[in-house]
């Protein structure tokens, strides 16, 4: 089965740029808040497909940027503990903590490993009884299922020596938060894998609340264009709902089993997001019947501070208020061999998207 | 971060499941997705298969833009 077919075909890429032409007779901003979005609308090039009157905002939607410099300092410390090894996606290893990335720390001698899946850390756990093991869990409701799933593991095989550093985030707050900062949109382009997860009901009260339209697309030419497509019809046809574009993998009650398990392990708490501060229920960690495998809780941290690295916009880029052209370290100071700030590390970042593709002017 | 990639499944094993991506073999959890076959293609995560990818929905999207370019000429 060929999965570009067709979703890269430039006749039909065609079709829907001159609908979308032929409708957006006023100014419109919509606003990805995915960073596999961000990604994929720079590499395709999608802004110059599109009128003038069409902006893309990127938004906070790569996990990785909107962690705090906080968690890395927290992780390189446990690794630094004799009888630690610490756990992550390759995701996070080379972002900025307030002094040294986990990847400094690791070439410095830290036990830090980098694995796949969550259940590798299990494993590793098992295999070394004499360790503890500390899972970095980070990202959305793509990702904390999984998260979730190693906790179930390791209870079930009765293991004392696996624990979860919880930053895993989730995106409704975030994208209300955004809304309510006043920042202009005028429609949501929605995260796929995360709607794989949880389905459309989430957005509905930021369609009720604030009567913005959210389209739950793909990330194919074709799949973003016939997203700002819906987007648009809806703001002129003044009808603003959930959609789903990407309906070959997100159902409308998304997929059972994973919110099953997030919900068996999970629950919310307040969480930092760069550029948002602290978000109300933004965040998931283990529910007490699972505190045993939740890092805070079994071992003590010190108390590390946050603080932004000179000179950074991270936050406001996050937020769509500026590009990364707009930051005087961009390109500067801050490129993808020597990043200041998490927008600059992340293949997703609007600030590396934007290096990579759009040049450094 | 929330990248995934689609994958055909080879053989299931309990809660495991050996899935081919453009031939690489990988093996991945079944654990947060129920009712998977052989044969099935899947979007996995981090070593998770996170849903099964439905082949009509996938040209159902593609006629509706096909239409909509018969409609315009």
């Amino acid at each position: 089965m060929n999965w570009l077919e067709g979703y890269r075909s430039r006749e039909l890429c065609e079709a829907l740029t001159s609908e979308i032409r032929q409708l957006a007779d006023q100014p419109l901003r919509f606003m990805e808040v995915c960073g596999g979005h961000t990604m994929a609308i720079r590499k395709f090039g999608i802004p110059s497909l599109l009128p003038e009157s069409i902006s893309l905002l990127s938004g906070p939607g790569c996990p990785v940027c909107v962690t705090g410099r906080v968690f890395i300092d927290q992780a390189i410390y446990l690794s630094g503990l004799e009888d630690t090894i610490v756990c992550t996606f390759g995701d996070l290893i080379r972002v900025q903590g307030t002094d040294a990335s986990l990847e400094k720390a690791r070439a410095e001698g830290k036990q830090i490993r980098i694995v796949f899946s969550s259940l590798d850390a299990v494993e590793l756990a098992k295999r070394n009884p004499e360790k503890k093991i500390v899972f970095l869990g980070i990202g959305f409701e793509t990702t904390a299922p999984g998260t979730a799933a190693a906790i179930l593991r390791a209870s079930r095989e009765g293991l004392k020596n696996f624990s979860v550093l919880s930053a895993h985030k989730l995106m409704p707050p975030a994208m209300e938060g955004i809304i309510s900062e006043g920042i202009p949109i005028d429609g949501y382009i929605c995260p796929g894998h995360v709607s794989t997860i949880t389905g459309t009901k989430m957005y509905t009260p930021i369609v009720e609340k604030f009567g913005i339209g959210c389209v739950i697309s793909g990330f194919e030419p074709l799949d973003l264009l016939q997203s700002i497509l819906m987007l648009t019809r809806q703001v002129v046809n003044r009808k603003p709902k959930v959609e789903i574009q990407y309906s070959r993998a997100v159902k409308p009650a998304g997929n059972p089993e994973a919110q099953k398990v997030m919900r068996e392990v999970f629950e919310p708490a307040d969480e930092w997001w760069r550029g948002l501060g602290i978000l109300k229920n933004s965040g998931l960690k283990p529910k007490p019947e699972y505190g045993q495998f939740d890092t805070r809780e079994v071992i003590n941290l010190p108390d590390f501070r946050e603080k932004e690295p000179r000179g950074c916009i991270c936050g406001e880029i996050l937020k769509g208020l500026k590009t990364p052209h707009q930051c005087k370290l961009f390109a500067n100071t801050c490129t993808p061999a020597n990043p200041v700030g998490a927008c600059m590390v992340s293949s997703e970042g609007a600030c590396q998207t934007w290096y990579t593709y759009e040049g450094k002017n | 971060m929330c990248l995934s990639i689609p994958a055909e499944v080879l053989a299931i094993q309990g809660d495991e499941a050996e899935v081919s991506v453009n031939g690489n073999r990988l093996k991945i959890s079944l654990m947060v997705l129920k009712n998977v076959k052989p044969g099935d293609f899947v979007l996995i995560h981090s070593g998770f298969a996170i849903e099964i990818i439905d082949r009509e929905e996938a040209e159902k999207t593609l006629e509706i833009v096909r239409l909509m370019k018969a409609d315009k000429n």
